[in-house]
């Protein structure tokens, strides 16, 4: 046992002395490995974070959204419905929402505008998100004229901002009294945009939808949970298909190496040739080269981990926010929480050093059945 | 279709090992048509060095092997919110025909390389390569199943269709409303503990016998065999029972998860390892007398055991302190 754990170590230091006589063909194979390695890495922690935050965001959906179609498009909702819907065994609450889009033609905004509830949303005031804010230039105690649907001058006076922290949800967002709401977009009475319903047990949230749908056919119940997966597989899917994007590199990246592997130079063969007349096996050599490429990966593997890190979470992937992000006018600025598990870095292992190893296998047993003579005296 | 990284990353290692696997079976042919030791041309030497590449690929299809297949349960566990009703990776692996089947075959695969290596770590320490017909019979075995369990991953990855919602309505509602059951059948638990446990004290006595006589290999090779498949289900009836503390949650996978302090990787690479020893020294066993060998194979059947025996008892521990200090208690 303590003899093979010796072979293995000298065999290493071998290893790492002649990785560093060639410094110049490993750098490049280094730096080649490195980039690629960054950049799957980049796309994985980002693609990860973003579902993180989605994942968090949805916690706080309602159990259920209920909406109604007509003519397959979505149509507001009596509040005859909330009644009956409430009235189904398990229903905690039905809220009827009000919500929907203001157009700002001034900079080509859109906020989302909601009714807070009678409670704690005073008539002629507003809570507005920091995005909307800063397009406006706003600060509390100013007034956000708008205009109605009747084309009519509604003035609100900003209560409060929305902390800077709630910015993913809450940075294009207005909220005002219900009577503003039905004012500014002319909105029937009576009427919601939805409805949020609350079910205690989230066991029966199925058959209190299912209970829905039977109900009201033109109704359209919608659970937290599928809003979470449909998240999970649009974040997924864009993922994967910038990976695949991404393949044509990796690709390019793995003939580069095999290229790199299989062309040894005359000091190298050399070498070889050298080992074997002293007595190394071919055994001995194919371990070496094992061990080089141990190095190399683990080197690469660390190193482009650790840039993907601070590109992702650090400066919010700048090469990749564009494309995965999605793009508005007020888009809120946000850092996305550092989540890195051992299930990603696996992934990205299988992804990266598992090809090369399978790329250099051919090229490191030729270099290792080198015949000693043929070598030395090539 | 699914293209999630993890998707994406095992389909290109099932590629990968399948292009690897049907490389080494094609010089495995070649070897075995033309294999001559007596001979010293030029086809002969060329021949020799390329038995070194093969067993090189073997270890790597062997180590992507076990990598993968821990990657493919924690995948189909990521992926269970997906599902509609799946709760974990059994729910996952049961959305379509293809995940059990795919998952046996890697476990399968993974237990006939870990043998292959054995023989070849035999037949490499003899100097006339005397094992290199068996080794290559049993490679052009392998290839096929390694194929075949690639094929059912792409099968298996191409049949998940998520449950996200459509335009008419949530999909739970709108067609074929069917909830997947990670309900795994399971045996009953008090006759399993009994079958369990006497199965690993089979295994440890043959395994002590077969070490301090050097008989009855078959024996303990048989009994480690069996008692790897009870284990499984003895994992399935009780075992999982008694780390989740519920009397009803069966579930293999689970265990691997960070709510059980990823216990089940060292339960199951103590298995599997023991297993792979296990089987070893069974497959050795025929060649015990071949020239060169008859004083190699026994040292490397009594390591294999020792190999066996302490990971199978390790195995073994762990059940029982999580038995008696589990705060379930099954009469």
């Amino acid at each position: 046992m303590k003899r093979a754990v010796e072979r293995h170590l000298n065999i290493l230091e071998f290893t790492l002395a002649s990785l560093l006589r060639r410094k110049a063909k490993n750098l490049s194979l280094l730096a080649m490995y490195l980039l690629v390695i960054f950049i799957l890495a980049s796309l994985l922690f980002f693609v990860t974070g973003l579902k993180r935050e989605a994942a968090v965001i949805l916690n706080d959906a309602p159990d259920m959204v209920v909406q109604r179609l007509v003519a397959g498009r979505q149509d507001l909702v009596p509040d005859g419905y909330a009644a009956e819907i409430a009235a189904i065994r398990g229903v905690t609450a039905v809220r009827p929402r009000l919500w929907g889009y203001y157009y700002d033609a001034l900079n080509g905004a859109n906020y989302t505008v909601m009714a807070g509830d009678d409670t704690t949303a005073i008539s002629e005031k507003a809570t507005i998100g920091a995005g909307v804010a800063k397009v406006r230039n706003l600060a509390v105690g100013d007034l956000l004229p708008l205009i109605s649907y009747d084309k009519a001058p509604l003035l609100l006076e900003i209560s409060a901002i929305f902390p800077s922290a709630s910015n993913l949800v809450a940075a294009d967002m207005i909220v005002i009294s219900p009577v503003d709401f039905q004012q500014l977009f002319n909105f029937p009475s009576g009427q919601a945009t939805d409805l949020a319903v609350t079910v205690r047990n989230a066991k029966e949230l199925p058959t209190v939808a299912a209970k829905i749908a039977a109900r009201f056919p033109d109704s359209r119940p919608i659970l937290k949970s599928e809003i979470q997966r449909t998240y999970q597989s649009v974040f997924d899917w864009r993922g994967g298909m910038t990976l695949i994007i991404l393949a044509s590199s990796l690709l390019s990246f793995i003939i580069f190496a095999w290229d790199k592997a299989t062309g040894l130079s005359a000091e190298e063969r050399k070498e070889i040739g050298i080992l074997k007349s002293i007595g190394w096996e071919t055994s001995d050599v194919l371990l070496l080269k094992f061990w080089e490429g141990l190095v190399i990966s683990l080197t690469a593997f660390l190193l482009g981990v650790i840039l993907a890190y601070g590109h992702v979470f650090f400066l919010s992937a700048p090469l990749f926010a564009q494309a995965l992000k999605g793009w508005s006018v007020i888009y809120p600025d946000f850092k996305l929480m550092p989540v890195v598990d051992a299930y990603q870095l696996a992934v990205l292992f299988f992804l990266t050093v598992v090809p090369y190893t399978t790329a250099t296998i051919i090229p490191c047993w030729r270099a290792a059945t080198i015949d000693p003579d043929a070598a030395m005296r090539y | 279709m699914i293209l999630q990284p993890a998707a994406l990353a095992l389909q290109l290692i099932a590629l990968l090992v399948s292009a690897m696997g049907l490389y080494a079976g094609y010089y495995g042919i070649r070897i075995l048509g033309r294999w001559d030791p007596a001979s010293g041309s030029e086809g002969q030497l060329e021949l020799e060095r390329r038995t070194y590449l093969v067993s090189t690929i073997m270890s790597y299809i062997l180590s992507f092997e076990l990598m993968s297949l821990f990657l493919f349960i924690y995948t189909a566990d990521d992926l269970h919110s997906l599902f509609t009703g799946a709760m974990c990776a059994a729910g996952t692996l049961a959305v379509n025909s293809f995940g059990y089947p795919a998952l046996l075959f890697k476990i399968v695969n993974f237990l006939l390389a870990g043998v292959w290596l054995i023989v070849n770590h035999a037949d490499n320490r003899g100097y006339d390569y005397p094992l290199i017909r068996v080794k290559y019979r049993l490679l052009s075995l392998i290839v096929p199943l390694l194929l075949l369990e690639s094929g059912l991953l792409f099968a298996y990855f191409d049949g998940l269709k998520p449950d996200i919602i459509t335009s008419c309505c949530g999909s739970l509602f709108s067609h074929e409303s069917r909830s997947i059951s990670g309900d795994l059948a399971s045996l009953p638990h008090l006759p399993m503990q009994i079958i369990f446990f006497s199965g690993m004290a089979i295994t440890l006595a043959s395994g002590l016998y077969f070490y301090s006589r050097g008989r009855l290999a078959y024996l303990f090779s048989a009994a480690a065999t069996i008692t790897f498949l009870i284990a499984v289900a003895a994992i399935l009836s009780f075992i999982s029972l008694y780390f989740y503390e519920l009397p009803t949650h069966h579930c293999p996978f689970c265990l691997l998860q960070k709510e059980y302090g990823y216990i089940g990787y060292l339960l199951y690479a103590t298995l599997f390892g023991g297993a792979v020893a296990g089987i070893g020294v069974g497959a050795l066993m025929p060649f015990g007398k071949v020239g060169s060998l008859a004083r190699i194979i026994p040292v490397i059947q009594r390591r294999l055991t020792i190999i066996a025996l302490v990971n199978y008892l390790l195995f073994t521990l762990i059940v029982v302190w999580t038995m008696v200090f589990s705060a379930l208690k099954l009469s």
